[in-house]
């Protein structure tokens, strides 16, 4: 069903410590890994050792500057589906293929029934979906549902693949809807955030700000607001300049 | 956003199908075809044959074609659930319709069938236009201009269809061409608006709040995930033709709008044969609402840009 279920009171989710990942591109490789023989399997790639490699990841690390000069630093920052509360992602589906699940949270796609219209992808303003071009449906991450309640793998393996593969411990895994989970406090003391806030999907997942420098140089910088290019002359301008005129007159 | 081809078929030739099944259907409504059944299945056939090939072409577009008839199901919250639902049910007062020319069959419910079939063509493009107004993750299309326009698209390119068929039987009558003539002016006021509102809105979001991390400073992007462009960048971050976005706008007037209104007046006016000009106002309006609708995807930007250097979104 692609209405959204009643909003659950377990939530799970991931909390990325951007303080302590160096991104190593672990986890990405590491979900990888697991998905193209788990629920999203294949993970198709075309040209993997060619000129134009592209494939269907679920989890991507990127590197950003933030800040400038001095006080300027790299942060590495890990994106991946954030498990939304209330994402139109779902809501725009029109076979019920992509689902977010009343009792954990968990935000899927029905292999079998998808029909590969993207449309899905196109809600996410995260760009967290991707397209399997030779599997014809679309691929996200699936909090590695097939290992989180997998009671044949050993308990301590029971978390998201990327977790386990954190090298420096900067992913963990959690209940984000209990305020007294581990994740939950965790984000309660460093001041935990979700990405694009303003947006409104709600997201689940969380992200943990790098801790303040020690020598210093983290002092916030004002964001200079980008100044918006003023109308040309051209022709067109003008004829638009007149139909609003006329219009409103 | 990426401008897929078979997409761009599918809006095109479906709104000018639905277009002209307006037109007809109304026509019939108000009594003009008089018992003509020549001239209204010649009227039908190529509207349902323009729907039927934009449909088509659409479930091209699907990773999985055979499973389309799933999409009928989420019609409670998805827009293109509910276009295809109206897509469907519009074929049955349409063939209904067709079948009384067909086999001269003797009703009365000819004008209920044709009330059905307007209301299902107008229907069905505004569900269209909706799939794209309902993403709020790309600011150019999350506008009520949007399913406006795309029924004033094919409001338009429906009264050309029906001008230049009906000019095949008969001298066109003042009050058709009039209808055409409005339909006309009214998409093009609708487009020019919709471009400067898109003009004046650079995006509330910022890779700052993308990422979280403005109370550090601005955010730019150092080491990609991946060297070669993923799915999201071929997708969402279509940019090629962008910068030639104004001259391709001014194409888009000429050859969609301003030529056709020229000629349909010229048809009404000048007493010269109506069929070639009517003609040349169909195709040139074709091509024109091809180069718009490539456009509206060309110059949409996304959200998720915001993780691949966008600045704004
Ligand atoms: S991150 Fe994107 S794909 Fe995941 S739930 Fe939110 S909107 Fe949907
Ligand atoms: S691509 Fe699949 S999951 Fe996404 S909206 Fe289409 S049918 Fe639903």
């Amino acid at each position: 069903m692609t209405s959204l279920p009643a909003p659950s009171t377990r939530k799970l989710g991931l909390v990325i410590d951007l303080d302590i990942c160096v991104g190593c591109q672990a986890c990405a490789t590491s979900c990888k890994e697991w998905n193209t023989g788990g629920y999203s399997a294949p993970l198709s790639d075309h040209d993997p050792y060619g000129a134009d490699p592209s494939g269907a990841w679920l989890n991507r690390v990127h590197s950003y500057e933030v800040g400038e000069g001095a006080s300027g630093q790299t942060v590495h920052f890990p994106r991946s589906c954030l498990h939304c509360e209330e994402p139109d992602c779902v809501t725009v589906c029109p076979t019920g293929a992509s689902f977010k699940r009343a009792e954990d949270g968990i935000v899927l796609v029905n292999p079998d029934t998808c029909i590969g219209c993207k449309l899905c992808s196109w809600a996410c303003p995260y760009g967290a979906r991707e397209y399997d071009h030779d599997d014809g449906v679309m691929k996200k991450c699936t909090l590695c549902v097939d290992r989180i309640y997998n009671e044949t793998l050993a308990e301590e393996d029971r978390v998201p693949a990327c977790v386990k593969a954190c090298p420096t411990g900067a992913r963990a895994f959690g209940d984000l809807g209990d305020p007294k989970s581990e994740v939950s406090k965790n984000v309660a003391t460093r001041g935990g955030f979700s990405l694009l806030e303003e947006f409104g999907y709600k997201p689940v997942n969380r992200y943990l700000p790098p801790r303040p420098r020690r020598d210093g140089h983290s002092a916030p910088v004002n964001v200079p607001v980008e100044a918006i290019p003023a109308a040309d002359n051209s022709v067109a301008e003008k004829l638009f300049a007149w139909a609003d005129r006329v219009l409103s007159r | 956003m990426h401008p897929a081809y078979s997409v761009i078929l599918f809006t095109t030739a479906s709104g000018a199908g639905y277009g002209l099944l307006f037109w007809l259907s109304l026509g019939i409504q108000i009594g003009y075809f008089a018992g003509d059944r020549w001239q209204s299945l010649a009227m039908l056939v190529p509207a349902l044959a323009l729907i039927t090939i934009g449909l088509l072409s659409s479930m091209l577009h699907l990773g999985h074609p055979e499973r389309a008839h799933r999409a009928m199901s989420q019609w409670r919250s998805s827009w293109l659930s509910r276009e295809g639902v109206a897509a469907l049910s519009t074929y049955v007062p349409a063939s209904l319709m067709g079948m009384i020319w067909l086999l001269e069959i003797d009703t009365n419910f000819l004008p209920a069938l044709a009330i059905l079939a307007a209301a299902g063509a107008m229907i069905t493009v505004y569900c269209t236009g909706m799939i794209y107004a309902s993403l709020r993750t790309i600011r150019h299309w999350n506008l009520g201009l949007v399913p406006l326009f795309y029924i004033a698209a094919a409001a338009t390119t429906g009264a050309l269809l029906f001008l230049l068929i009906q000019s095949i039987f008969a001298r066109a009558p003042d009050w058709v061409a009039v209808t055409g003539v409005a339909a006309i002016a009214m998409a093009m006021i609708v487009k020019l608006i919709y471009w400067r509102t898109i003009d004046g809105n650079k995006g509330q979001y910022t890779a700052e709040m993308a990422t979280g991390l403005g109370a550090l400073g601005t955010v730019r992007p150092l080491d990609p995930p991946h060297t070669m462009p993923n799915f999201v960048m071929r997708e969402m971050g279509y940019k090629v033709g962008r910068k030639h976005a104004r001259k391709l706008r001014r194409v888009a007037v000429a050859l969609a709008f301003i030529l056709p209104l020229a000629m349909v007046l010229l048809a009404l006016y000048s007493g010269w044969p109506q069929l070639p000009m009517l003609a040349l106002a169909t195709l040139s309006a074709a091509i024109g609402i091809v180069v718009e609708r490539w456009l509206f995807f060309a110059e949409a930007e996304h959200v998720a840009m915001l993780y691949y250097g966008a600045a704004r979104a």
